[in-house]
């Protein structure tokens, strides 16, 4: 932390209290962040789409793994769980088909939810698990000091790749529409606004959907790469990410300090696990099976009304 | 509280204990089924998938064990009663989540249809060697309650037993079948519904502000309550106080690792059972459980014909272990024989708790078959020396 950063007087916490003190677990303030990650504006963005859908906060549960962004299941006041490194995803599958009427999303790392979590997402997409995961990419692994990521930008220096990272990285907009997500968006964590109104989009959308976000590590990645401080680094979004909704995603990656494609790039309807589920069970058992889940009526027509033997 | 009729199927049948587990686990509420096929496990979630349909379950063949059991968890915490089942190595990539829920306090239970190992080892045939994987298997300190059939009729009497200790002890509780068991077709007997008995989960019903997800009872056994009731609670892996909210020093350690041993500890003489037979007078005792301790009537029965005083202890919950038990019987005769298939796994328990007031002996085996009764005969006649 450089000395300016370190003499700022801390206004949040002795004046009106923080915005969106009610959805947050104030009595575990302040947060272990640094200043300028970008965790916490992605989790602002996260709070703001919470406040304008109409969803019963009750029924919100958040689940994350491990690493900086895995503690956001720690500040949120809803159902929350800080489960193990790269596992949120399958604990958030249990969570959901144990009781759909729970809108469960998925807050976490891109080490936890592409590299060590890789498995589960790509199957969780496929399944049309219907969570929301929020995917902060800060292009490096923050809780354990810079190593190498599954997103490390080409040439970036990290702490086990001290010459520069030669493997290539995922594009992960890319890989989850391969996968058959049914929302697919990225944003910067500058940008709050479309950020967390892509947020609320997929809160209305039933089955996987997945919102990357670009973000900054002032601490690991920007000091590594020399590339300033946070402030800098939101300036470089400022001035380089492009809005592309419906780019072909096979051109989203990204290169180092290159230019970042942001927008929505996939928005499709396909039925949910449970829904094929209860579409297969009741075209093959009929009347003897109970939908699960749901009633009558969310169940597709075509079912309902016979389908094949 | 009395099983739900839609998931009985009272009556006498012809099932392998694989299938009398699945049948075990329907009746005893369980609702939320995720694994990943694994010889000689495998049927159990075949006759899950089959099944569930039937009586309102979600069963989903996830991507592997580590997701499977975690999976689980997440259904635990949605309130439904949950299970995956898996073999060797599959239990192997489960131990992170055996300790998640050792610290979560979740209800949960996990089969583990044992097979020969290390490895891969001999996928289709028994084994014992996991015994001690599944009390040590995570990091960290917890404690564990798992039980051992030795039949399929037990395989489904106790799948019942784990469900119902899992929710009073708020702990991952292990059904131990080996290969054999798990293979062997027998009749069962299942009851009619309103003679199993089930264990509801102990929730919380106090105020809503007042709540604390890992505030204990007198037991030390924390109410529970599930997403989506409105408690906004927050739960986590990391060492935490009675609010869940994580605490990162040795008196937090202290205070929340000692509760999570001592809940069992304290509770182990309700928890443990064995069947003993003729262990008055008896001059050695064979210890043993699952496919084991039937192999090893025919060596006792064997002895007893040559005039020999043989006793027997099966262990039917063999963690928490019986360790006075072992004790007191140590004081009496002149050796405790332990018969399982490893090289010495409960044999291991069996020395500590007898002190050096006896002879311990072992009958190892490698896995891949039972062992020979001779074999025991032999160890029965050296423990007499
Ligand atoms: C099984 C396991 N392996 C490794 C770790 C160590 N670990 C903790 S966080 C982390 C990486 C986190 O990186 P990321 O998900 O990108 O999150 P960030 O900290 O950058 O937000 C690792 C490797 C662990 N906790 N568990
Ligand atoms: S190390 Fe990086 S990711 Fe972690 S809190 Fe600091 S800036 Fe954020």
């Amino acid at each position: 932390m450089s000395e300016i950063e370190a003499n700022i007087p801390s206004t949040t916490q002795t004046t009106a209290g923080h915005p969106r003190e009610g959805l947050l677990r104030m009595d575990r303030m302040p947060h272990i962040w640094c200043p300028s990650c970008g965790i916490g504006p992605t989790l602002s963005a996260f709070l703001i789409a919470l406040e304008k859908s109409n969803l019963n906060l009750d029924k919100v549960a958040v689940v994350s793994g491990i690493g900086c962004t895995g503690r956001v299941a720690g500040y949120v006041k809803l159902d929350s769980f800080h489960t193990t490194h790269g596992r949120p995803i399958p604990f958030a599958t249990g969570l959901k088909l144990a009781n759909p009427e729970l809108k469960v999303v998925v807050f976490s790392g891109d080490g936890d939810l592409v590299a060590i979590g890789g498995n589960h997402l790509i199957h969780a997409a496929r399944r049309n698990i219907d969570i929301v995961v929020i995917c902060v990419n800060n292009f490096i692994y923050g809780m354990t000091g810079g190593q190498v990521a599954a997103t490390t930008p080409e040439t970036a220096i990290c702490s086990t790749a001290p010459y520069g990272n030669f493997e290539t990285p995922f594009n992960l907009p890319h890989l989850m529409d391969t996968c058959g997500a049914v929302y697919v968006a990225r944003y910067t964590a500058l940008d709050i606004r479309r950020l967390s109104n892509a947020i609320l989009e997929a809160f209305n959308k039933k089955g996987f959907s997945f919102i990357e976000v670009i973000a900054p590590c002032a601490t690991l990645y920007a000091r590594l790469n020399r590339l300033g401080t946070g402030l800098d680094i939101l300036k470089y979004y400022h001035d380089n990410s492009v809005i592309k909704h419906n780019a072909d995603p096979r051109e989203l990656e990204i290169k180092f300090q290159g230019p970042i494609i942001v927008g929505k790039f996939v928005d499709r309807e396909r039925p949910t696990f449970l829904d094929a589920m209860n579409q297969r069970f009741k075209t093959v058992l009929g009347d003897k099976y109970q939908l699960y889940g749901m009633t009558d009526e969310c169940v597709p027509e075509a079912v309902v009304e016979g389908g094949e033997r | 509280m009395k099983a739900d009729p839609k998931g009985v199927l009272t009556g006498a049948h012809y099932l392998d204990g694989d299938y009398a587990c699945a049948e075990g686990a329907i009746a005893a509420g369980c609702r939320f089924f995720a694994g990943y096929p694994i010889t000689p496990s495998t049927e159990v979630a075949e006759r899950v998938a089959q099944r569930f349909p039937e009586v309102g379950g979600v069963f989903i063949q996830m991507e592997d064990e580590i997701a499977s059991s975690i999976a689980i968890l997440g259904a635990s915490w949605a309130g439904k009663k949950s299970m995956t089942v898996t073999s060797g190595p599959g239990f192997s990539l489960m131990q992170e989540h055996i300790g998640l829920a050792a610290m979560l306090e979740t209800p949960c239970v996990i089969v583990d249809v044992q097979r020969g190992g290390p490895s891969t080892g001999l996928p289709t045939l028994t084994g014992q060697a996991d015994m001690m994987q599944v009390r040590w298997g995570s990091h960290g300190d917890y404690e564990i309650i798992a039980l051992s059939p030795n039949s399929p009729q037990e395989a489904f009497d106790l799948t019942i037993d784990c469900f119902n200790l899992s929710e009073l002890y708020r702990v991952p509780v292990f059904l131990m079948m080996d290969e054999c068991v798990g293979h062997m077709t027998e009749k069962v007997v299942i009851p009619k519904p309103e003679d199993i008995e089930l264990v509801e989960r102990r929730w919380y019903t106090g105020p809503k502000e007042s709540y604390l997800p890992f505030k204990p009872d007198e037991d030390l056994v924390p109410r529970m309550v599930k997403a989506g009731d409105g408690y906004r609670f927050h739960v986590t892996g990391l060492t935490h106080d009675e609010r869940g909210y994580p605490v990162m020093n040795w008196q937090a350690q202290e205070k929340l690792v000692r509760r999570l041993v001592e809940k069992i500890r304290k509770n182990a003489d309700k928890i443990i059972r064995y069947e003993e037979e003729e262990t008055d007078g008896a001059d050695v005792v064979i210890v043993s459980y699952g496919i084991s301790s039937r192999v090893a009537y025919k060596a006792i029965s064997d002895a007893r014909k040559q005039g020999i005083k043989v006793g027997f202890l099966r262990l039917i919950v063999v963690w928490p272990f019986p360790e006075k038990r072992i004790y007191e019987l140590a004081g009496k005769v002149k050796a405790l024989i332990t018969v399982e298939i490893n090289y010495g796994q409960i044999a291991l328990e069996v020395e500590r708790c007898a002190k050096g007031r006896c002879k311990t002996l072992l009958v190892p085996h490698g896995g891949g078959w039972v062992h020979n009764p001779d074999d025991i005969l032999d160890a029965i006649k050296e423990g007499l020396k």
